[in-house]
């Protein structure tokens, strides 16, 4: 019911304003991920900017002016919530936008870490899922005239992470049950972890602000030895030298890069949330597998 | 818990606190007789904003070649080289205190790398990148550590006699030799080399500290020069064991807990200090009765 309405007031809208289709829709989302999905509903149909672009670390950014001319000429502002952009609010309101701000996790369980949200929600394939409908629904009010085209990509794209979901229990599922622990520099994971059974364990906390004492380190280290992990993950943004010190303490073996909280440029191997999932499983089996 | 396991087990049991240990013995050899200097020539504050100036030179280092460690400290010595040089010269050749002229060009140079940061448009916060950890001392940073400190250490014997002469009496100096100049360029580009090495190592702006807080100690024990460095090394190894293992058994991160233990020894010379101490000066009876 809720849909007809929707779809007559879309209709009503249409015929209102004949050119109104033709006008692209400007979105500005908080980074690069959220960008990916809104470019998969939006099709040639929005302009999609990031305000934290490919390889950018969206936990310590500091926006610049530009960025406020981006929240300021968007018609929606797409966030992931749970915490991950401190900064915007101010932004939104130094930039005076009229923007209506969608946050794309609304409807998922959090997952707790410590007294906050882990807001890396995206790491799993089925909350992915639930963003792109958030962003679909969102997409279809701001532009009620190209609803329908809207719908259609999301149905295609929705399809392809189904697709995605099945390959990466597949992929899981060739692990042995005893291996499938890792560690790796930023606890970006828990959601990854939730959904498909590998266990990350993180040297510092949830964000990549906190510095590791001592402690901790030694904690990890005298972990690996005890539950004989069999790999430690670089990430793309912390510091490295880190992880590889554990690696060399321990003997475990040194994976490859996961890509956690943005996209790599276009030449990268992970220009979009598919590809990142893909790379980060192809990574986790060949540190894992035997 | 015996006294063992809380001073000596920590460094038996793993690797990273033993690097952890020679990398701040290093930086306490190389940065303590430094930061007497800094202090005799009344630059304490000389440290900090040299941190700044180093900023635009690992922006450039990292516009050329990415996220490369060595392209980037190579571009922080540059630039610091070149704030500190260019600070000294105008100071000597004109009116301008060293610290006015040192505050202009800083600024300056910290501007540059704000901008030029930006123009690259990436939201990787430089700094981070730069800094290490006292905890992930790889072969590669423990060793120009090391490097560091050996060539402060020769660099300091040759130019010894003119920068202790020129600390007490520059106008004497001035009268008998033409070595004045050079000797306190070449101290300045000893100040950057410890700079950039201490960054390396304890993370943050706290490496100053490392280097301003010992000098400060010594100050209260010894009148001499040699008895004041001897004093500052000995205290800032001291900081840095006693603040790797704090951190150890507290979970303080590692670079504010060894600062904080210097801040601690600090505060007591203050009080209990042998020379100019406030308790001694406070009981000049006791004392004469002595």
């Amino acid at each position: 019911m809720r849909r007809l309405v929707l779809t007559a007031f879309a209709l009503a809208l249409a015929a209102a304003h004949p050119l109104h289709a033709a006008e692209r829709l400007n979105v500005a989302a908080s980074f690069s991920i959220l960008a990916d999905f809104a470019r998969n509903v939006g099709g040639d149909k929005v302009d999609v900017t990031a305000l934290v672009g490919p390889n950018g670390d969206v936990h310590v950014y500091v926006p610049a002016p530009s960025d406020a001319r981006k929240v300021a000429d968007a018609k929606l502002l797409l966030v992931n919530g749970l915490g991950l952009e401190g900064w915007l609010p101010r932004l939104v309101q130094s930039s005076g936008s009229k923007a209506a701000i969608v946050t794309a996790s609304n409807g998922i369980a959090p997952l707790e870490h410590g007294s906050e949200a882990d807001p890396h929600a995206w790491q799993s394939v089925a909350n992915a899922k639930i963003y792109v409908a958030n962003i679909r629904e969102a997409l279809a009010a701001a532009d009620p005239g190209d609803a329908a085209a809207f719908r259609a990509n999301a149905d295609r794209y929705l399809a392809e992470l189904d697709a995605l979901d099945r390959d990466v229990r597949t992929a899981v599922a060739q692990i042995p049950p005893e291996r499938r622990k890792v560690i790796s520099t930023h606890n970006a994971f828990g959601y990854f972890a939730a959904a498909y059974g590998i266990q990350f364990i993180a040297p510092s906390g949830v964000s990549t602000e906190t510095e590791p004492s001592a402690r901790d380190i030694a904690a990890i280290i005298q972990q690996i030895r005890a539950e004989k992990v069999p790999a430690v993950f670089l990430e793309n943004i912390s510091d490295d030298r880190l992880i590889r010190r554990i690696a060399a303490e321990t003997g475990a073996r040194v994976g490859g890069t996961l890509y956690s909280d943005s996209l790599t440029g276009e030449k990268g191997p992970a220009p979009t949330y598919i590809d990142l999932v893909r790379h980060n499983i192809k990574a986790l089996i060949s540190a894992l597998g035997r | 818990m015996s006294l063992y396991a809380a001073l000596v087990a920590p460094f038996v049991e793993f690797e990273f606190m033993r690097r952890a240990l020679a990398a701040l013995a290093a930086l306490s050899l190389g940065g303590a007789p430094i930061g007497v200097f800094l202090m005799l020539r009344r630059m304490s504050l000389v440290g900090d904003a040299m941190a700044h100036a180093i900023l635009p030179g690992a922006a450039i280092g990292f516009l050329l070649s990415g996220l490369n460690l060595w392209a980037m400290t190579m571009g922080g010595l540059a630039a610091g080289f070149m704030v500190a040089i260019l600070a000294g010269v105008v100071a000597r050749s004109t009116g301008l205190k060293e610290d006015a002229s040192l505050a202009t060009f800083y600024l300056a140079s910290l501007a540059l790398g704000v901008s030029i940061v930006s123009i690259k448009g990436t939201n990787i916060d430089l700094l981070h990148v730069l800094f290490g950890n006292i905890l992930a001392m790889d072969n590669e940073t423990l060793l120009m550590v090391a490097f560091n400190a050996t060539i402060t250490l020769l660099v300091l014997a040759v130019i010894y006699r003119p920068l202790v002469i020129e600390s007490v009496d520059p106008l004497f100096l001035r009268t008998v030799s033409r070595a004045g100049t050079p000797a306190h360029l070449a101290f300045l580009a000893l100040v950057v080399i410890n700079l950039v090495s201490g960054f390396q190592a304890l993370g943050t702006l706290l490496a100053v500290g490392l280097m301003i807080l010992p000098a400060g100690i010594a100050r209260f024990w010894s009148r001499d020069i040699t008895g004041m460095i001897c004093i500052a090394v000995g205290s800032a190894m001291l900081s840095g064991y006693a603040g790797l293992v704090l951190s150890f058994q507290t979970r303080v991160p590692s670079g504010p807990a060894i600062i904080l233990v210097a801040a601690a020894l600090y505060l007591a010379s203050v009080l209990f200090g042998g020379v100019g101490g406030l308790v001694r000066q406070l009981s000049p009876g006791r004392h004469l009765e002595a």
